[in-house]
């Protein structure tokens, strides 16, 4: 498994990712700063880590989008590669137009730092194949800006579609029809609000984000 | 050159801050607001020789997210 995860000014949980990358898929993924123009030849995965690049300024994830190594992204996303945005990598990845929709300020205006129910509806995909369909479970949200937006008739297409990854088990976030993560329409790109990075072993409380990534090594295998 | 650019979220779309200001004139006393939506203005100085699509075109690629918002050019002498 070769993983690569992008570092931005700003990004705070490229570390965290880095480590459940290693533990569950076991190698150690390179760690590439944002200016590169090139990524690593043959990537299992690409991840977009968490945080708040460039400081949110302008919108969350908008400055990041331009920067130089999401070319790379774009052009390695196109032939197939997974890419997986977690938090401001999902924000980043929508601002990018590797994924449909935007995320606005919370509903409520506060930033919201606790456990959340989730169901999976799409087990298809490199990343939630190991879950089961409807299957419930738990991972962490910290984010400001995670309410998901898109018009009537892209959510439509969505749902259709089977993108619509995961979903709150509750109104969370405002997110229109409480959908917390998304899959591009090849399936090799998701973002989520949620942090499975944060959930893999019995001392986070919990190991329900475990299977995103050792979903990711049932492909490469 | 000066133009700045106006960015508004589009018809439709929830502006859950515009809501919590439109509540706090209320509670200040401002009877008569109907409604609230926040922007923002993006103040460019620019070389003589740049041109609307230029500008248009920075719009588009950075300054508004396409998905959410719509944007006004007002060029300023």
């Amino acid at each position: 498994m070769k993983a690569a995860v992008l570092v931005f000014p700003g990004s705070n949980c490229d570390r965290d990712l880095a480590v459940a990358i290693e533990k569950i898929c076991g190698t150690e993924p390179a760690m590439v700063w944002h200016q590169e123009t090139e990524l690593p030849d043959d990537l299992d995965l690409i991840a977009v880590p968490g945080g708040f690049s460039y400081g949110d300024y302008l919108r969350s994830g908008a400055m990041a989008a331009r920067s130089a190594v999401m070319s790379a992204v774009v052009k390695q996303a196109d032939r197939g590669v997974p890419v997986l945005g977690i938090c401001n990598g999902f924000q980043i990845l929508t601002e990018a137009g590797l994924l449909p929709g935007a995320l606005m300020r919370n509903a409520g205006l506060s930033f919201i730092c606790r456990n959340v129910g989730l169901e999976v509806l799409n087990t298809a995909s490199s990343f939630t194949r190991l879950y089961k369909k409807n299957q419930k479970i738990h991972l962490p949200v910290a984010h400001h800006d995670g309410n998901f937006s898109a018009d009537e008739a892209t959510l439509d297409q969505l749902e259709d579609e089977g993108r619509v990854a995961l979903r709150y088990t509750e109104n969370v976030n405002g997110s229109a029809r409480n959908i917390a993560g998304v899959l591009n329409k090849k399936g090799n790109v998701l973002g989520l609000m949620p942090h499975p990075e944060r959930m893999i072993e019995a001392a986070h409380g919990g190991k329900d984000g475990y299977n995103m990534f050792a979903s990711l090594m049932q492909v490469v295998a | 050159m000066k133009a700045n650019v106006h960015v508004t979220l589009k018809n439709g779309v929830l502006d859950p801050q515009g809501k919590a200001i439109h509540h706090a004139l209320e509670r200040l006393g401002f009877s008569g607001v109907n409604n609230v939506r926040v922007g923002r203005l993006i103040e460019l100085d620019l070389d003589d020789n740049v041109t609307d699509q230029e500008i248009e075109d920075m719009c588009r690629k950075l300054l508004a997210n396409m998905v959410i918002e719509s944007f006004h050019i007002e060029k300023v002498a």
